[in-house]
């Protein structure tokens, strides 16, 4: 079998990116409708002009603070409750079908019984921090059982204490688990973040500006606000992940070899 | 010391001891010998409270080390930080490390390290923790012969006013530490 050419990480990025674009592009061709499809230059121009209103702006800084509020209360109430059900096995017997049943409920559902049962605007922080709360919770709890028991003993024997367990045998063995499901959930929180927005028209959203736009068959804004929804995701997407290799760095847990699994 | 009275222990239908007893004082160097599965390494445990499902009395006056029959060592750690994460002395971690013939090696991980090299590891921070007690579950596997005649005299010598106990099936060892030997 011929050896595969190895080309630069970022020149592959660029060259995907640019192929997949010119897909758009010929597709727009061949429709011929900006209203179906807008060709790729006439979203980048609505995204320019998008770029010098500060309503644009103040919609992205909202959602973001929105959908970032439910994913960090998400993490913070998935990590209690993973100790908390790998600890106690009540809690577990307890809590299993409560994240069974979120799991298995469509999104619109919440949504929609959301609209009815709490403020809007706080719809997309809750909506959010639903679809990541059961993921960070399946994954700690994972962590810490499948914490290394020779470890365990061998921190009782030396004398280690709780503190001292906690940093050198559970933490190395829970944080690969834990960022697993925090990069596979920031998504999921901005997918049903916008979907709740558009759903429950949050004053000062991107989904609320997706709405209008399909409202208004302003297509290229459309595209132009969902290209600024990618945009964004990426970049904290980057950002955590960025955060997430410095702290391993510094704790050295990329030694410890352990493949974070997502439950 | 370590007394051991009318011990009672199995694994399902598995009987390993049936009315064991045992009284060891608090020097003395020990070989705990006997067939595969006959129970060495599960007094080790239970000696040590690791264990604890059990009939019978054990007790130990004294504190425990342990070279464990795996390595298990610390893996986002470095040789030296394994050892001094028990100890907590820098001095003594590094007089060690030197000891089992690590000092070149003591900023690297488990994972770059020989099976050879992590057992001596593993014999440093167990030499290196305050205890009155040693158990070592054959800690010279995996070693070369030199080596392991380095770190036999090293044992006896830090450990003379001590009490140690060792599993081992190797003969020569017994020999070389100058062991009582128990059959189980």
């Amino acid at each position: 079998m011929k050896k595969r050419a190895k080309l630069p990480q970022p020149l592959k990025t660029l060259l995907s990116f640019l192929f997949w674009v010119g897909v758009w592009w010929i597709i727009s061709l061949i429709v011929g409708r900006e209203v179906l499809i807008p060709s790729p230059p006439a979203v980048a121009a609505r995204l320019f002009e998008l770029l010098k209103t500060s309503d644009f702006y103040i919609s992205v800084l909202l959602s973001v603070a929105r959908i970032t509020a439910g994913f960090a209360s998400a993490v913070v109430l998935g990590v209690i409750t993973g100790v908390l059900c790998a600890r106690y096995e009540a809690f577990d017997a307890l809590l299993s079908p409560f994240f069974s049943v979120i799991k298995a409920t469509p999104v619109a559902s919440f949504i929609i019984l959301a609209l009815v049962w709490i403020n809007k605007e706080l719809i997309p922080v809750f909506i959010s921090a639903l679809m990541v709360l059961p993921v960070i919770h399946g994954n700690v709890r994972q962590g810490i059982l499948q914490t290394d028991v020779q470890l365990l003993e061998m921190a009782r024997i030396f004398g280690f204490g709780r503190k001292k367990t906690l940093k050198v045998v559970y933490l190395p063995s829970v944080l690969p688990y834990l960022y697993a499901g925090m990069k596979t959930c920031l998504g999921l929180a901005w997918k049903a973040g916008v979907a709740s927005e558009v759903l429950c028209f949050a004053a000062y959203s991107i989904g609320n500006r997706l709405y209008q736009s399909k409202v208004y068959l302003e297509t290229a804004d459309m595209f132009a606000w969902t290209v600024t929804v990618i945009i964004i995701s990426v970049i904290i997407e980057k950002l955590l992940m960025a955060a997430v290799s410095l702290h391993n760095k510094k704790n050295r847990y990329d030694n410890s070899k352990k493949s974070a699994q997502i439950v | 010391m370590i007394t051991v009275k009318n011990l009672h222990k199995s694994f399902d239908n598995n009987v390993v001891f049936d009315g064991f007893s045992l009284e060891l004082p608090d020097r003395g160097f020990y070989a705990v010998s006997g067939p595969s599965g006959s129970g060495k390494t599960t007094l080790f445990r239970m000696i040590c409270g690791l264990d604890t499902e059990y009939g019978g009395e054990i007790n130990v006056e004294g504190k425990i080390s342990y070279v464990f029959q795996e390595n298990r060592l610390l893996p986002q750690m470095t040789a030296y930080e394994n050892v001094f994460t028990v100890c907590g002395d820098k001095e003594k971690s590094l007089f060690l490390l030197k000891a089992v013939g690590l000092e070149d090696a003591a900023d690297k991980y488990p994972s770059e390290l020989s099976g050879g090299m992590n057992r001596r590891v593993a014999i440093a921070r167990a030499l290196s923790y305050e205890h009155d007690i040693l158990l070592l579950d054959e800690p010279f596997t995996a070693l070369d012969a030199d080596i392991r005649d380095k770190i036999i005299s090293l044992v006896k010598e830090l450990e003379k006013d001590r009490l140690l106990l060792i599993i081992t099936h190797d003969p020569d060892e017994i020999s070389a530490l100058g062991c009582d030997e128990i059959r189980i």
